[in-house]
C-alpha cells in the first residue's frame, strides 16, 4: 500500500525525533563513560581543557569498595522493595473494592489518585512538617492525644517514613493500572465460579489474581525503575542523612557535592547496568503488546 | 454487573470506600485546610485549628515575599513549551510509524522507549557541563529542551497507539482523491487525531510540572519553577505551616484539577499502550 514515495516521506519524518533521542542518549552517556575512566575533581583543578589522567578501573574499584557503597545498595533495595510491597498488595486491594457496587464511585476514585499529581518537592515538605514534625506535625498531636511520646519519624524511623511518603504518592498509579485491568475481567466467569460454591479466597486466587498477573509485573517493572531514581523525595527530607542515603542519591552527592566526577561517574555507570537489567524484562512484554 | 447488589453490601462498600479514599486524601485536604490558617493557629492541636479563623493573608504574603507569581509562571513555560515543542517533533514520528509502519518500527519504538529509562543521575554531570559550555545553565531554554527529550518517548508512544486506531481506509480514499500529505494530515487525520492529541498533552504539562530532578540541579534563581521554589522551603525561619501550605496548594491544584481529567489517558501513557 506504502508507496515508494511515502516511504521515504516517512523516513524523513521520524528522523528529528529519531536524531534528538540519540543525541540525548549518547552524547551524555559517553562522557560519564569517559569520565568514569578518569581522575576528575574539578575543585583541585581538573579540567576537561588540561586533559585528564587516564586511571583505569580505579574509579569502578573505589566506588564498589567504599563504605558507604553497600548500605546505599541496602538502602536503595529497601525503599524499592518496601514501595512496591505496599503499593501492590495496597493497590490489588483498592482496586478490587473500588469496581464493586456503590455510592460515590468517581468520587472515591479521584480522591484516592490524587496523590499522584502532588509534585514531589511538595509532598516531601508536606509530610516532613506538616505530619511528621515532632513538635508541631499533625501525627506529633496525635500521638500526645493519647498520652504517648511524639516519634521523631525522620530520624529514629527515616527509611520507613521515606517508603511511607513514596508509597503514597505511587499508590494511586499502582491502584489505577490494576483499577484498569480488573474492569476488563468477566463478571460471569466470576458468577459461575460462586455459583458452584467456591469460596472467595479461590475465587480471588484462581480467577482475579492470574487475570491481574500481567498488569502487576507491568506495575512492578515500570515503578522499581522510578523508584530506583528517586531524587526530591530523600533531598527535601534527610538530604541522605539517617541511612536514606540510596544509590541515585550516593551518586548525585559523589558528583555534586564533593565533586568527584570521576567517581561519580563509575556509580552512574553502575546505576545505568542496573536500571537497564529491569528495563529488559519491560521490554519483553511492552513488545509482546505490540505485536497483538 | 447482572445479578442484583443488596443495598446492604452496597452500604458496606460505600462506607469503606470513603473511609480509605479519605485517608489517602486526607493530607492534601490538610494542606488545603492550612493554607486559610493565621501562621499560629496552624501549628495548634488539629482540633484548634479546625475552630480557629480563616483568612485569605498567607496567599498574598507568599506572593510578596518569594515573587511567587515569577516562578509559576516559570512552570508554565516549561511544561507547556516542553510539551508542544515535543509535539512537534513526536507528532510526524508517530504518524510515519502508525500508517508507513517498516519492519524496524517496532525496534524504533522499543529503542525510543528504553532511552525514558536512562537514570538521570547517571548523565546529571555531563548535562550539567554541556549547560554551562552552551550558556543554558539556569534559563528557561535549557530546561524546555531537557524536559520535552525526556517525554519525547512518551509522546512518540502515546501518539502512536492513538494514531493506530484510526482506520487507515480513510487516509487511503484521501489519497484517491487527491489529497497532498500535508493536506492528508491537516484536514484528514489531524481532527480523527484531536481527542488522542489532547490527553497526550494533558498527560506531558503533568509529568513535566511535576518533573524534580533536573528542574532542581539545573535551575537557580532565575529560571527555577515551582518545584524548586517550594524545594527551597526546607530550610525554613520561624513559623511557616500556613505559608507552607498557601505556596503548595497553588503549586499543586492546578495539576490535580487537570489529573482528574486524564486518569484513562494516565494509565495508557505510562504503561505505553500495555494496559489499556
Amino acid at each position: 500500500m506504502a508507496t515508494q514515495h511515502s516511504r521515504s516521506a516517512a523516513r524523513l519524518m521520524m528522523a528529528p525525533a529519531v536524531i534528538l533521542l540519540l543525541g540525548w542518549m549518547l552524547v551524555p552517556l559517553t562522557m560519564t563513560l569517559f569520565f568514569s575512566f578518569k581522575k576528575y575533581l574539578p575543585l583541585r583543578g581538573d579540567s576537561l581543557g588540561n586533559g585528564l589522567d587516564w586511571v583505569g578501573f580505579e574509579n569502578y574499584v573505589r566506588f564498589v569498595s567504599a563504605s558507604s557503597f553497600w548500605p546505599s545498595v541496602m538502602t536503595t533495595l529497601l525503599i524499592v522493595g518496601g514501595v512496591l510491597v505496599i503499593t501492590v498488595v495496597l493497590g490489588i486491594f483498592l482496586a478490587i473494592l473500588l469496581d464493586q457496587p456503590m455510592w460515590g464511585q468517581g468520587i472515591v476514585r479521584i480522591l484516592v489518585i490524587a496523590p499522584f499529581f502532588v509534585m514531589p518537592t511538595v509532598s516531601a515538605l508536606v509530610w516532613k512538617n506538616l505530619f511528621m514534625d515532632p513538635g508541631n506535625g499533625f501525627l506529633a498531636h496525635v500521638y500526645r492525644f493519647f498520652g504517648a511520646t511524639p516519634v521523631e519519624w525522620l530520624s529514629q524511623a527515616s527509611l520507613q517514613s521515606i517508603i511511607m511518603i513514596v508509597s503514597w504518592q505511587w499508590l494511586p498509579f499502582a491502584t489505577l493500572i490494576l483499577l484498569t485491568a480488573i474492569q476488563s475481567l468477566d463478571s460471569e466467569q466470576l458468577e459461575a465460579a460462586e455459583m458452584d460454591g467456591a469460596p472467595i479466597p479461590s475465587r480471588f486466587i484462581y480467577i482475579v489474581l492470574p487475570h491481574l498477573a500481567r498488569a502487576i509485573t507491568i506495575v512492578i517493572l515500570i515503578q522499581t525503575i522510578f523508584l530506583l531514581s528517586i531524587f526530591a523525595e530523600i533531598f527535601v527530607t534527610t538530604g541522605g542523612a539517617f541511612g536514606t542515603r540510596t544509590l541515585t542519591y550516593l551518586i548525585y552527592q559523589r558528583v555534586l557535592e564533593s565533586q568527584n566526577v570521576g567517581l561519580g561517574s563509575a556509580g552512574g555507570v553502575y546505576a545505568i547496568i542496573l536500571a537497564n537489567i529491569v528495563a529488559i524484562f519491560l521490554m519483553r512484554i511492552v513488545g509482546k503488546n505490540l505485536d497483538a | 454487573m447482572a445479578r442484583a447488589v443488596t443495598t446492604q453490601r452496597k452500604t458496606i462498600n460505600t462506607i469503606i470506600a470513603w473511609t480509605i479514599g479519605l485517608l489517602i486524601f486526607f493530607p492534601i485536604l490538610w494542606i488545603i485546610i492550612l493554607s486559610f490558617k493565621a501562621e499560629g493557629d496552624a501549628i495548634k492541636t488539629p482540633i484548634a485549628v479546625l475552630t480557629s479563623g480563616w483568612t485569605l493573608e498567607n496567599y498574598g504574603v507568599v506572593q510578596e515575599r518569594s515573587d511567587y507569581a515569577k516562578h509559576f509562571f516559570n512552570s508554565v513555560i516549561l511544561a507547556l513549551g516542553s510539551t508542544i515543542l515535543g509535539l512537534i517533533i513526536a507528532v510526524p514520528a508517530a504518524w510515519s510509524m502508525a500508517f508507513v509502519p517498516s519492519k524496524r518500527t517496532k525496534d524504533i519504538l522499543l529503542w525510543m522507549l528504553s532511552t525514558k529509562m536512562l537514570p538521570a543521575v547517571g548523565v546529571l554531570y555531563p548535562m550539567y557541563l554541556i549547560f554551562i559550555e552552551l550558556g543554558l545553565l539556569d534559563t528557561r531554554i535549557g530546561l524546555v529542551v531537557v524536559l520535552m527529550l525526556i517525554n519525547l518517548p512518551i509522546i512518540v508512544w502515546m501518539l502512536y497507539t492513538y494514531f493506530r486506531e484510526i482506520p487507515g481506509e480513510i487516509l487511503e480514499a484521501s489519497r484517491m482523491d487527491g489529497a497532498s500529505l500535508r493536506e492528508e494530515i491537516l484536514y484528514v487525520l489531524t481532527p480523527m487525531a484531536i481527542p488522542g492529541m489532547a490527553s497526550t498533552v494533558l498527560l506531558n504539562v503533568i509529568l513535566a510540572w511535576n518533573e524534580a530532578f533536573w528542574t532542581l540541579n539545573l535551575t537557580a534563581a532565575k529560571a527555577a519553577p515551582l518545584t524548586a521554589f517550594i524545594a527551597s522551603y526546607s530550610s525554613p525561619e520561624g513559623l511557616f505551616y500556613a505559608k507552607l501550605s498557601a505556596a503548595s496548594t497553588m503549586a499543586i491544584a492546578p495539576i490535580l484539577i487537570m489529573g482528574w481529567f486524564s486518569q484513562k489517558q494516565l494509565v495508557r501513557g505510562l504503561t505505553f499502550g500495555a494496559v489499556k
